[in-house]
């Protein structure tokens, strides 16, 4: 027994040591522990048809995604393992392609923006439908769910009533009595204060530069200091706050809906129809409620995607 | 990277407006002035005082030296976002981003000042004492101007400090020249951030050039030692002078004893 356990520990140390040595493999780098914890289980990251390794980014929202992809797909039979917070999209897209991970949620804007820097692109369907043009062969999205993880023009209850603000179309009249918060690039981006102008003639009273969505920015929509801010539309204080996040009919920000990516050679139909099950109950106001779950209330990922997947009977 | 800077520099459009390098300046400028002078308001008479009774030592060795360890940008968040719900106007940015200034600028000056008070030799304050003066006398006409070039040191000290500091001050949305540092960083414009660092450095060596040559005027001949080479023929007298301070050069040690 002693035998075995230092055998098996030499075993994923060694792994561990390639995965670490090899820099052309930016997945195996950056997860090399977890990556050997994963395959002293039993499977092998190489493995043959039945066996997905889930991948996930670097951020909370994504490695929960994660979750309930493996949870889904395991529910229904297939062999998992996972392979969490590997890093930034630059680093997971080659572990895509060199089959180091076989499925990564991702966010349909920001995925052809990666593949196609000149898409103009930006409204739900136009995106959706400009992503197999520009995937490589090897990597096919499948059905894009209802939840979105992107900018938008926060303003609080009060606001929308006392101005009638639906969509950011609404404040063109009122916008030059208003202070906007947003972090300092908002000044310069497409999608920022220029777009707000191109796009809907709205010109703030006053840009107050804070950070992206963070303490800053949330407390002084909260307290008054900013009338609208920048907030991305999975932060759990829009709901815990009661506060509109204000439509977008023009499509300034280019859609980011949730949306598996996985190896073709992978998508099976059981595959597939697990994933898309996944999609098309998933929503940006379930996604934010779990996402607080996680963030705020420092719920185990796991725990909370099985508890989601049970509840909507995916689980 | 520096013909960038030039350029960025060189362009008029980076000179006027609400985002222009004077506009900028003023409130670096503003936000630095501000923090110095309240910082010596409390720290000068506090410095003397203790440095005169030799009373609350503690503070200076224990709480001052301590302000200096304060993590700067941390401590000036949490203001902000304690403060945010109380007051609604823009002072919510301004309060904190002065009050870590202030806390960088009080350590320097009221070191220095205690030292420097403490440090004048026990025989010209007693000297002093001697000659009738009460001892508000004695601090203020005698202890004072001998510790004077240790009090502007650590004023030069505190103004260096916050002039480099108020950078972060644009972190919670105010100005001065930390916003070509923040905003170039987060644009991806770096021409703008490193002629933002350029510019808090090249203010900094002003402002201390500055306060060094204001020292050459305040600060008494006989103190600083330089009446020496005004007038090389008294280079013994002077140089005892200069060991013994000016004030005292009326009673010296001789005298009294």
């Amino acid at each position: 027994m002693m035998r075995f356990r230092v055998l098996a520990g030499t075993i994923a140390l060694a792994a561990a040591l390639a995965a670490c040595g090899s820099s052309s493999n930016p997945v195996g780098s950056t997860s090399g522990a977890s990556a050997a914890a994963g395959s002293a289980s039993g499977s092998a990251s190489g493995g043959g048809g039945g066996v997905i390794t889930v991948g996930s980014a670097n951020f909370p929202e994504n490695a929960l995604l994660a979750e309930i992809y493996a949870g889904a797909l395991s529910s229904k039979g297939v062999t998992v393992t996972k392979k969490l917070n590997i890093g930034s999209r630059e680093a997971y897209i080659p572990g895509l392609q060199d089959g180091s991970i076989d499925l990564i949620p991702e966010y349909t804007g920001n995925l052809l923006a990666y593949f196609d820097k000149k898409s103009t692109a930006t409204s739900a369907a136009d995106v959706y439908a400009a992503l197999p043009k520009v995937l490589p062969s090897t990597l096919k999205v499948l059905d894009q769910s209802q939840a979105e993880d992107k900018d938008a023009i926060v303003v609080t209850k009060e606001t929308a009533d006392k101005y009638k603000l639906t969509t950011i179309a609404d404040l063109a009249a009122v916008a030059k009595d208003l202070v906007l918060g947003g972090p300092p690039e908002f000044e310069t981006r497409v999608d920022g204060i220029p777009g707000l102008k191109e796009k809907y003639g709205v010109t703030f009273q006053q840009f107050k530069k804070l950070d992206a969505g963070g303490p800053l920015t949330i407390n002084a929509l909260k307290n008054g200091q900013v009338q609208a801010a920048d907030v991305f539309t999975t932060d759990p204080s829009i709901s815990t706050n009661g506060w509109v996040a204000l439509g977008d009919p023009k499509s300034l920000y280019t859609a980011q809906n949730v949306v598996p990516l996985v190896n073709g050679a992978k998508a099976s139909d059981a595959v597939s129809s697990a994933l898309n099950a996944v999609s098309a109950k998933l929503d940006t106001k379930t996604l934010t409620g779990l996402v607080a779950q996680v963030v705020t209330d420092k719920k185990d990922p796991a725990v909370v995607a099985a508890d989601w997947l049970k509840s909507s009977g995916l689980g | 990277m520096i013909s960038s800077i030039v350029a960025w520099l060189g362009d008029p459009a980076h000179w006027q407006g609400p985002d222009g390098v004077p506009t900028h300046l003023r409130e670096h400028v503003w936000y630095s002035l501000l923090a110095v002078v309240v910082a010596a308001a409390v720290a000068l008479p506090a410095g003397l005082v203790i440095g005169h009774t030799g009373r609350g030592t503690f503070l200076v060795a224990g709480v001052a030296n301590a302000m200096r360890a304060v993590p700067t940008l941390g401590l000036l968040i949490l203001f902000v976002i304690l403060l945010l719900p109380h007051i609604a106007s823009d002072l919510v940015y301004l309060l904190p981003g002065e009050a870590v200034l202030v806390l960088l600028a009080v350590p320097p000056i009221l070191t220095n000042t205690y030292a420097g008070v403490q440090n004048v030799p026990p025989e010209v304050r007693d000297a002093a004492a001697g000659m009738g003066m009460t001892p508000r006398g004695v601090l203020l006409r005698v202890e004072l101007p001998c510790a004077l070039p240790l009090v502007l040191s650590g004023v030069r000290a505190a103004v260096l400090q916050c002039v480099a500091t108020a950078t972060v001050l644009a972190y919670v949305s105010l100005g001065g020249f930390g916003r070509y540092i923040i905003d170039g960083q987060q644009q991806r414009d770096f021409p703008q951030m490193a002629s933002g660092a350029l510019l808090v450095a090249v203010l900094a060596l002003l402002a201390d050039g500055l306060l060094a040559l204001l020292a050459r005027f305040v600060v008494s001949p006989g103190v600083s030692g330089r009446a020496g080479r005004a007038r090389p023929g008294h280079a013994r007298a002077l140089s005892r002078a200069r060991g013994r301070f000016h004030p005292a050069h009326t009673l010296t040690t001789q005298e009294l004893s």
